[in-house]
């Protein structure tokens, strides 16, 4: 049995607009364990991102319990949470979210830079290992205007990387991403997750879920289904097997 | 998080945008600039003046007639026909603090030679003068007591005059008119340039008092006193003793007001001092304000960009940061922005400054204590206004701040 990284039970989450309470999250059970690769799946507004939100400390829940490494998320204060988002957790967003101006290594480099342990020699060094891992050694001097979208992805991957996280939280990762470029950055996630590195993945895209280990797939704020993916997609055989580019 | 980080952070955050934080600045540059220029001209005009009147003797005092009003002034009453030449005389002989003293009373109208005239003064004095107002004589000779006594009809004449009426010929022994009286020029005094009111000390005719007052006026009373102190410490003791002399020569009783004031010249100066004082603080309270908007206009940037980075806001606090690192984030931005500006201001003052001085002539003087002030207002100005702005980033929450649009 793998370590449980992640438990959460009977979690809602209310959004008050006005006179209208939002149900966004209706009484969520979930378990990930050490090594998953999880798809959260659902339609549009079934509240994927609000529960992302939720497991990375970036919003609370209206009640029910939340348990990250074993440490319960509803006593901790608020800078007690921005410590944990710097040492356990790793975000990747749909829209890259990296600083424009600021070069690919300044940009991996910045959840470091609010971990006083860690001095700027081990920064630099932490962040051009992320930055290799993802493939983008020779990227990083460049800045976010100068990438592609794929590559601003990898930066981004490559910053929710640096701080060894103990799960890498991606909303809709791919979102903006096409096909081909989509299924690269799945081959970069599926070889973390097989070096051992936890993921939760939302998505709406069927063929992006078929890549993960397990799909969690939400309605209405409930989860209405859970499963393992019985045939598991190899996003670089995929890759081999997409039709080379043609011109139009 | 150490502070270092921050600065580091913060430093790298201005560098993406070099240009808006150059804007932000040109306020703070001006303004700083400004207030170094304007202190440096209000302390040079009172340096100016305080030389200048110390160059017409720190030792020197005034007796005049007329009392001194409550809170204000009058000076030279000369309708006040109080002072006689006794009163010159117990002086000489009463005070041990005075070294030399002087009638003197005065006249203005036309001097004449030949076809020529010249509107200027005439001052009847003795031979004491010369030395209290720090005359000298340049060339000829002054008078003699004989020439005193028997009101002769002789004077000196000042470098202006010389140069109107004269032009390149020598004057000494020629007749000048006055009025209508002619008077035989003996001497020529030394050139002494202009006071610190821009008047000229040169455009003067000096004659024994008894000529002027007996021949030009025809009065028997002196205008006013000139002495001179042993020195400038004992001027206060000086002014006691004349004024207590004074007193018993006009025979005073106890609880009556003066019919007469003295002043020395020293005090003056500080009169003139405080004035250029005035000036100097209104100076520097304008371009103050200057500054203040300076302030504003970073507050205003750091506002904006407070907005306009909301999701780079949300991102720093979702990979770590709390909102105390914001919040220094943003202080160290602005009090960087405001301390940066505050020495390009320092140093466009000190340039602007030295550039006046060299080529208006200007007297300017740059206190340490002004580059100071400018400097520590800059950074309290970083502080102050950058406060606001930075507390508002600081409370933002994580999820809301990635989500603005
Ligand atoms: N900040 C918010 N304020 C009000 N309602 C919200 C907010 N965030 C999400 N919601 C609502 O909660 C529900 C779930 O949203 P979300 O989790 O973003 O859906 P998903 O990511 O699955 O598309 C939606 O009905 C949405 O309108
Ligand atoms: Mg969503």
């Amino acid at each position: 049995m793998m370590k449980t990284i992640i438990e959460v039970n009977q979690l809602k989450k209310d959004f008050y607009v006005g006179d209208i309470t939002v149900h966004a999250l209706r009484g969520v059970n979930l378990q990930i364990s050490e090594g998953e690769f999880v798809a959260i799946m659902g339609t549009s507004g079934s509240g994927k991102s609000t529960m992302l939100n939720i497991l990375g400390c970036l919003d609370k829940p209206t009640s029910g319990t939340y348990f990250l490494d074993g440490i319960s998320m509803g006593e901790l204060s608020k800078n007690e949470l921005a410590a944990l988002r710097n040492i356990k957790l790793g975000f990747v967003f749909q829209s890259y979210n990296l600083l424009s101006r600021t070069s690919a290594l300044e940009n991996v480099e910045l959840p470091l830079f609010y971990n006083s342990k860690i001095k700027s020699k081990e920064r630099r060094e932490r962040a051009e290992a992320a930055l290799e891992a993802v493939g983008l050694a020779d990227r990083m001097h460049h800045m976010p205007n100068q990438l592609s979208g794929g590559q601003q992805q990898r930066v981004a991957i490559a910053r929710s990387l640096v701080n060894d996280p103990v799960v890498i939280l991606a909303d809709e990762a791919t979102g903006n991403l096409d096909t081909r470029t989509s299924y690269e950055i799945m081959a970069l996630l599926q070889d973390l997750n097989q070096k051992g590195k936890t993921i939760a993945f939302v998505t709406h895209e069927a063929d992006i879920a078929k890549f993960m280990t397990r799909q969690v797939i939400f309605r209405d704020g409930h989860i209405i289904r859970e499963e393992k993916v019985p045939n598991r997609s190899n996003a670089v055989e995929l890759i081999k097997a997409l039709p080379t580019e043609e011109l139009v | 998080m150490n502070y270092l980080n921050s600065i580091k952070i913060a430093f790298n955050a201005l560098k993406r945008n070099k240009f808006r934080a150059f804007l932000t600045m040109l306020g703070i540059i001006i303004g700083v600039a400004s207030v170094i220029v304007m202190l440096a001209i209000g302390q040079g005009s009172k340096k100016s003046i305080q030389d200048q009147m110390a160059g017409m003797g720190t030792n020197l005092i005034f007796a005049m007639p007329g009392s001194e009003q409550k809170g204000g002034v009058r000076m030279g009453n000369s309708d006040a026909q109080s002072m006689k030449l006794s009163d010159v005389e117990a002086i000489q002989r009463d005070c041990p603090a005075i070294s030399d003293v002087s009638p003197e009373v005065r006249s203005s109208g036309q001097a004449v030679v030949g076809n020529q005239n010249w509107p200027t003064s005439i001052f009847g004095v003795n031979n004491n003068y010369f030395s209290i107002r720090k005359y000298t004589i340049g060339s000829g000779r002054s008078f003699t007591s004989t020439e005193i006594d028997t009101y002769a009809k002789v004077c000196l004449v000042g470098q202006t005059v010389v140069n109107n009426l004269f032009g390149k010929t020598n004057p000494i022994g020629q007749t000048i008119r006055f009025g209508k009286i002619p008077l035989l020029i003996i001497g020529v005094l030394g050139i002494k340039g202009e006071n610190g009111w821009g008047q000229d000390q040169d455009d003067l005719l000096m004659a024994p008092y008894t000529t002027v007052q007996k021949r030009i006026l025809a009065i028997t009373h002196v205008q006013s006193i000139a002495a001179s102190a042993v020195s400038e410490s004992l001027n206060a003791a000086a002014i006691e003793q004349i004024s207590k002399s004074l007193r018993n020569s006009h025979k005073l009783k106890d609880g009556t007001e003066d019919d007469f004031q003295v002043r020395s010249q020293s005090e003056m100066v500080q009169t003139f001092s405080s004035i250029s004082d005035i000036m100097t603080a209104l100076l520097g309270a304008i371009s103050g304000i200057s500054l203040l908007v300076g302030g504003i206009g970073i507050m205003n940037i750091m506002y904006v960009s407070v907005t306009e980075r909301t999701r780079e806001i949300g991102l720093r606090l979702s990979v770590g940061g709390r909102g105390n690192d914001i919040l220094l984030q943003f202080l160290i931005e602005s009090i960087l922005l405001s301390v940066l500006g505050g020495i390009i201001g320092i140093s466009l003052g000190v340039v602007a400054t030295q550039l006046m001085a060299s080529l208006m002539n200007w007297p300017v003087v740059i206190t340490t204590v002004s580059v100071v002030m400018a400097f520590l207002v800059c950074s309290a100005i970083g502080i102050f206004f950058g406060w606001y702005p930075a507390r508002k980033a600081a409370s933002l929450n994580p999820i809301d701040a990635l989500r603005y649009e």
